[in-house]
């Protein structure tokens, strides 16, 4: 006795199957439903309270939030003390993903290009565990570091090279008392905690660098350094430029840094935390917190225009 | 032309492996140090001490069972909800699908303190008071991106064949998904869900948003990072914290290695 082409349902589960399999849209709209309404109640709609927070202000006297339609919030970003932090805050992340950029080429380089094997390996590793690793722990270490009577003091007096961290000290802008109260520590400590952030897409784009263009480059007669400016660097560069939306992003919204490395002067991040707690003045904290957001669509529709995402 | 490296690179590409690496080997030592005032380099003096005073804190207690909970329960949900995601759009083309994954990606693309402060506006124009349940609804939101990854990776390795050999055999959805996509899954599963309760459990930019009075392990360090008590102390936590992620994340990467679509990648 042959089975029949098709066999009888044995419960339920069969029967939806059989709807599934005739219906395969319905699975879709179940499967993606309670991620889609997550995402869209909590953190659309959170986004969209921070919109409208922004348009709300305060009373000045009561330092009651005022819930009515108003551009006047806005209008306080452009206040010089407020612009002078916006400005400060965008100095900042570009150096920050300069430095970022010329520290991780090497690494991202050698990785991608030369290491094989068990190297391959570590510096995988090496590279991804500073990435997930604690970030609080890792400011934390900067603060042992830069502190006056910390570990880079005692090796600069050993060296006799105290003059190099005085000097830096010195220059105009990035006074303090020790690294760890001057901004160009905040500048290291954002550096170092963003690197990683710089290496793994670069190092993706450089692992697409096919060999025979490199080969094709060398016959036809150039040289090392002119196979790398006009041949490797422009295929690299779309990796370079998804690291630095993470870099610029990332130094742009941070506000535990500055907080503990560097002088106290104010950043956007540290703004926006400030007015919502102490100060109490959700709605200017809710249009700063806009401003990064602005920033990063610009940042990403030129990043896009370069071809950025295609190394994502 | 496959030449070896030139020195200069090599030296560079390990100076700057080392750059990322010998800082946080700083925390250790000052675990043991005598001296709970500075950070004086070298230590005076090497003790243990500080790991009994850090145990017998009481104000250490709490933060840790709150952070434990938090990055537990939005570890949990986290999986469910990206898997699902992962699932609908593994394979599927349909309308709307770039939206979704840039959507299901912004809350890590975006920095931590819009999330944060979105967050906090939600919470106050709905009267919604600070609870453990706040926290987790910030980070089961950017937890979900990390299980998506992880799992969509494996789908989009997964040959389709093998459900349809399932399918061919009389095994019905729910026997497919219980016995062939569980079983290939569940690696990449586990290495999302550990590097999600990695983030989680070290949160601090958009928990200070959402936890209100409440704090959390991360929060405890950063109010002894602005106002220190005993310095050391601090140390002892920062080396759990330090353990508490970078274990998960050994285990995923052990979990997921070899493939193409090794975890960590995109935090």
């Amino acid at each position: 006795m042959t089975a029949p082409a098709i066999l009888p349902a044995r419960g339920a589960a069969d029967r939806l199957t059989g709807t599934f399999w005739r219906r395969p849209r319905l699975l879709l709209v179940l499967l993606i439903t309670p991620p889609l309404l997550w995402l869209g109640v909590v953190y659309l709609g959170s986004l969209f309270a921070l919109l409208l927070q922004s348009f709300y202000s305060i009373d000045e006297f009561s330092g009651v939030v005022k819930e009515e339609f108003t551009l006047k919030t806005y209008g306080e970003l452009f206040r010089a003390q407020n612009l002078d932090i916006i400005v400060r805050t965008v100095v900042m992340a570009t150096a920050v993903t300069l430095a970022c950029a010329i520290l991780a080429f090497p690494i991202a380089y050698y990785a991608a290009r030369y290491a094989r094997g068990p190297w391959k390996a570590a510096f995988y590793l090496g590279v991804m565990l500073p990435l997930w690793s604690s970030y609080l722990v890792k400011v934390y270490a900067w603060k042992l570091i830069l502190a006056k009577e910390g570990i880079l003091g005692w090796a600069a007096a050993g060296t006799h090279t105290s003059w190099i961290i005085d000097g830096i000290l010195s220059i105009p802008g990035l006074e303090g008392s020790s690294l760890s109260t001057s901004p160009f520590g905040t500048f290291l400590v954002f550096v170092y905690i963003w690197l990683p952030y710089m290496i793994l897409p670069m190092q993706a784009a450089l692992e697409r660098v096919p060999n025979s263009m490199l080969e094709a480059s060398a016959d036809l007669g150039a040289t090392r350094s002119q196979t790398f400016r006009t041949v490797i660097l422009p295929l690299a560069l779309p990796g370079v430029i998804a690291g630095s939306i993470f870099t610029f992003s990332l130094t742009l919204g941070d506000y535990i840094i500055p907080q503990i490395v560097g002088d106290s002067s104010r950043f956007i991040g540290l703004t926006v935390y400030q007015l919502q707690g102490t100060a109490g003045n959700t709605p200017l904290a809710a249009a700063f917190a806009v401003v990064p957001i602005l920033i990063m669509l610009v940042y990403l529709t030129l990043a896009k225009r370069a071809g950025a995402f295609d190394a994502l | 032309m496959r030449s070896d490296a030139t020195w200069g690179l090599k030296l560079a590409a390990l100076g700057g492996l080392l750059f990322l690496h010998l800082p946080i080997l700083l925390i250790f030592l000052y675990a043991f140090t005598t001296e709970e005032r500075s950070y004086a380099f070298p230590p005076p003096g090497y003790t243990t001490q500080w790991f009994g005073v850090a145990w017998n804190r009481a104000d250490i207690w709490p933060p840790l069972w709150l952070s434990l909970r938090v990055a537990a329960i939005s570890t949990l949900m986290a999986m469910i909800l990206g898997t699902l995601a992962a699932a609908a759009m593994a394979r599927a083309r349909f309308f709307g699908r770039d939206q979704i994954s840039l959507l299901i990606l912004l809350p890590i693309a975006l920095p931590g303190v819009i999330t944060g402060m979105s967050l906090r506006s939600a919470f106050g124009i709905m009267d919604i008071p600070f609870s453990t349940w706040t926290i987790v609804l910030g980070h089961a939101t950017f937890c979900i991106v990390i299980v998506y990854n992880n799992a969509i990776a494996r789908m989009r390795r997964l040959s389709g064949g093998i459900m349809e050999a399932s399918a061919d055999l009389g095994a019905n959805s729910f026997q497919t998904f219980r016995h062939v996509l569980l079983p290939n899954l569940g690696s990449a599963l586990l290495a999302g869900g550990m590097l999600a309760f990695a983030l989680s459990f070290d949160e601090v930019i958009v928990t200070t948003f959402t936890a209100g009075q409440q704090s959390t392990l991360p929060i405890w360090m950063l109010n002894e990072l602005v106002r220190p008590r005993q310095r050391p102390v601090t140390n002892v936590v920062a080396i759990l914290v330090f353990a508490a992620t970078f274990v998960p994340i050994l285990i995923a990467y052990y979990l997921t290695r070899g493939g193409s679509e090794t975890a960590g990648m995109g935090k």
